[in-house]
């Protein structure tokens, strides 16, 4: 093992860890927005019962979300810093924006939203809460902003051996990231959408009280999560057909296509052979693959094999064929849960509109309590296969990311900090756990107790 | 003056808001085992900084952005030179940030006392690290002709630097303190206040005792551009003991915060030009020029900056105002 090795190992687990979080945040600071704007128009108390109950579980997420995020602003420095040398110019520019427009408006809102239920006016209180939402989405965009321009460098001259930027406009309306925000965002929608649900639905199967108000919450998040579900695809399917303009490579290895098909066939279940780039078995749908890349069942999609020979011809000798296998089955996964999750909340969406009661659909609440973790799924796999498919380069055609890595932090740093991140985040995911799961079975107007049991003892013996 | 003057001196307002705040946060943090005699009285003390900390904690994230925008090469030797120093900080924060959230949600004295300690360390460990890191700055560090750093970890916990860090602690405790003596009832308050007319002291000495070393042991005071902020923090830190001891805590706070401000600004103004000096060779050190980013980069960094900045003063000056009440041990508690 390596330094580059450990660093591009310390950066998925921190990244992925970190994504764990912050979806739920994105959609679920809008939900409780939605929820609570319907509770200041109605007067309906049962609506405010719902944002606090809900709250409390967005807050425990929450907590972990920011504290990890620290992080990563500071890991492009720390393990990083060539490639900090060579795209700061361009790269600092969004991530300082992120802090400046959007970090400071989600932290201070959450902060007044939080403590100001009897500080403030009902409307002005309710306006913290979009405030968070709008905060919290916007630094979701300007970090895509700036993971957009490693994807597809935009607005930029090369100068000294550095990314030098020409247009701020250009790498602010970046192409990719007209495809990568509403992808973001939609999964945000869904992933909170399917916390709602799930969570709401564990409550109904116990039969027990507050039967409205989680039948309303699991309602809330059926539509939720059905507008995002199919908008999360529907952008997904764009941003794919984009990704084969720009980076054809990504969607030949999520496709395993080792040679240039017309039209292409869509593989449903792939196994290759990596060394030999080619199929051992396959099953494929004919013409499929042309179809979801150009909308026509006849176009060409160029394969693995002859990308090769042209980046060659164009970058110089290399392997510019990331690891198929990892990319394949990523995609599979990602594809496959957002596919289950849309089915899910169309059949619950319909038994809505049916007027059924759910509570007489254990089958299907049960279901819902354990889709909870296909958006999580979803959410890893997305990000793990983007970043992976991108490979060998850290920015898209500019720079290789063993170029990028710290030259001077020895392996043994990056080993030290791998093993406490990964010791302190396995420890955080439990404590976060434990709570979650103590605050979503509580019932939601149980007040919180206000002091322990035992009185605690004094921490320091000094009177 | 240039934009690479301007984002200079952005970047010290950054920090000096970033120690400024997170500076009494961190005091209180600290301060927490110690004023706090039981759970009540704690859960009070994390309370009373309960709507700003993180807000004020996006000051560093500011600071941080802006550098890796305006003075990458700045970002990227200073992130990738410090590097086990700042990663006990980021563990130290993790560990923070989760405890303010997940500490009163659970009844068992076992798990409050778990994150309150956390809280403790997660406040001590950076307050002294960023002063370790302040001091080493300004001492200038081992960088080579390609802008990389050098030199070890334990180079980096130099005499200095420890002694910049435990001022660091010192002046964040004090501050932090004065802050206590604003926000909380009795009994806390009285102790608070107690505590703060102690910790004036040493932190006075303390400041001094770095002055006289930066003096005689660094470059700080070489260029003389030093000295007028040196001499603002100086009487501000006297005048804010003088307040407290006439029983004036919204003035000592005042002071402090000023004190703290100009210390930063001390610092800032020892090193201009550079950003980084190098031990190894004048000629190696980063400066605003040979570190920077593009003057096209600095001017849209302006011109965000400008729209920006004062919309977060306002907001962030009106959460202040909503939460000035103070808080006795019968308000309901959110943390």
């Amino acid at each position: 093992m390596d330094a580059l090795f450990l660093a591009r190992l310390q950066f998925a687990i921190v990244t992925v860890y970190h994504w764990f979080f912050v979806p739920l945040t994105l959609g679920m600071t809008i939900l409780l927005a939605l929820m609570e704007t319907k509770y200041v128009r109605s007067g309906d108390e049962t609506y405010k019962r719902m944002v606090k109950f809900f709250g409390t579980l967005f807050l425990i997420n929450f907590a972990i979300g920011v504290a990890t995020g620290i992080v990563q602003e500071f890991q492009f420095g720390m393990n990083w810093s060539q490639y900090s040398r060579f795209v700061g110019d361009i790269f600092g520019v969004p991530l300082a924006i992120e802090a400046l427009l959007a970090f400071f408006m989600e932290s201070t809102f959450l902060g007044v939203w939080v403590f100001g239920w009897d500080k403030l006016s009902k409307k002005i209180h309710l306006a913290t809460i979009w405030l968070v939402a709008i905060g919290s989405n916007l630094s979701a965009l300007w970090i895509l902003i700036a993971n957009s321009w490693m994807q597809e460098p935009v607005g930029y001259k090369l100068e000294n051996g550095r990314a030098v930027m020409v247009d701020f406009l250009a790498v602010a309306a970046n192409p990719s990231i007209r495809y990568q925000f509403p992808h973001v965002f939609f999964s945000g929608m869904s992933t909170a959408g399917f916390f709602v649900m799930a969570v709401a639905a564990w409550h109904l199967l116990r039969k027990k009280t507050h039967g409205e108000l989680f039948s309303k919450a699991l309602k809330w998040g059926l539509v939720y999560g059905l507008i995002g579900s199919a908008l999360v695809i529907t952008a997904g399917h764009f941003q794919g057909q984009h990704m084969v303009e720009t980076q054809p490579m990504k969607m030949a290895a999520a496709e395993a296509l080792w040679d240039t098909e017309q039209p292409a066939s869509f593989s449903l279940f792939t196994i290759g052979d990596m060394k030999k780039r080619e199929d051992v078995f396959s099953v494929k749908v004919p013409g499929l693959l042309s179809f979801l890349s150009c909308n026509n069942f006849t176009c060409e999609v160029q394969g693995m094999n002859q990308l090769q020979a042209e980046y060659e011809q164009k970058y110089g000798p290399g392997n510019y064929i990331p690891n198929a296998m990892l990319a394949y089955w990523n995609f599979r996964l990602m594809v496959g849960a957002g596919t289950l999750m849309l089915l899910l909340a169309l059949y619950g969406v319909w038994l809505m509109y049916k007027k059924k009661d759910f509570r007489q659909h254990s089958r299907f609440l049960l279901f819902t309590v354990w889709a909870l973790f296909l958006p999580y799924l979803a959410n890893a796999t997305g990000w793990l296969f983007t970043e992976l498919a991108r490979q060998p380069w850290v920015v898209f055609g500019l720079m290789r990311t063993e170029e990028g890595v710290s030259n001077t932090v020895p392996e043994s740093w990056v080993m030290l900090s791998l093993a406490t991140y990964t010791l302190l985040y396995a420890g955080l995911i439990v404590a976060d756990v434990y709570l979650l799961l103590k605050y979503a079975r509580k019932d939601p107007d149980e007040e919180e107790t206000e002091q322990p049991e035992t009185p605690a003892p004094s921490l320091v013996g000094v009177a | 003056m240039d934009l690479n003057t301007i984002w200079f001196i952005l970047i010290a307002v950054l920090f000096a808001g970033f120690f400024l705040l997170e500076g009494f946060d961190y005091g209180v943090g600290m301060l927490l085992p110690f004023l706090g005699k039981n759970d009540e009285e704690r859960r009070l003390i994390i309370n009373a900084i309960g709507p700003f900390w993180d807000g004020n904690e996006v000051w560093m994230l500011t600071a941080g952005g802006a550098m890796f925008a305006a003075f990458a090469q700045w970002y990227a030797t200073l992130f990738s030179g410090f590097y086990i120093a700042l990663l006990l900080m980021l563990l130290a924060l993790i560990l923070r940030g989760v405890s303010f959230e997940y500490r009163s949600k659970n009844d068992h004295p076992k798990w409050r006392n778990f994150w309150d300690w956390s809280i403790f360390i997660g406040s001590f460990l950076p307050a002294l690290l960023w002063g370790v890191a302040v001091a080493n700055i300004v001492r200038g560090v081992p960088i080579d002709a390609d802008m990389n750093f050098v030199g070890s970890f334990f180079g980096l916990l130099n005499p200095f630097a420890l002694l910049g860090g435990v001022m660091f602690v010192a002046v964040f405790l004090f501050h932090g303190a004065v802050y206590l003596t604003l926000k909380v009832g009795d009994p806390v308050m009285n102790r608070a206040k107690s505590s703060a007319k102690k910790l004036w002291i040493v932190a006075l000495a303390l400041v001094v005792l770095f002055v006289i070393y930066a003096f005689f042991g660094t470059g700080m005071y070489r260029s003389g551009t030093a000295y007028p902020p040196t001499l603002v923090a100086a009487v501000t830190l006297i005048l804010s003991g003088l307040f407290l001891n006439k029983g004036r805590n919204g003035w000592a706070f005042a002071m402090t915060a000023v004190t703290i401000i100009f210390i930063t600004f001390t610092a800032f103004a020892g090193l201009y030009p550079n950003v980084l000096p190098s031990t190894v060779d004048a000629a190696y050190n980063l400066t605003i020029y040979n570190a920077s980013a593009s003057q096209y980069t600095l001017k849209i960094m302006t011109i965000v900056a400008l729209i920006f900045t004062p919309l977060v003063l306002i907001y962030q000056g009106w959460t202040y105002y909503i939460f000035r009440q103070r808080l006795t041990l019968d308000h309901e508690m959110e943390y």
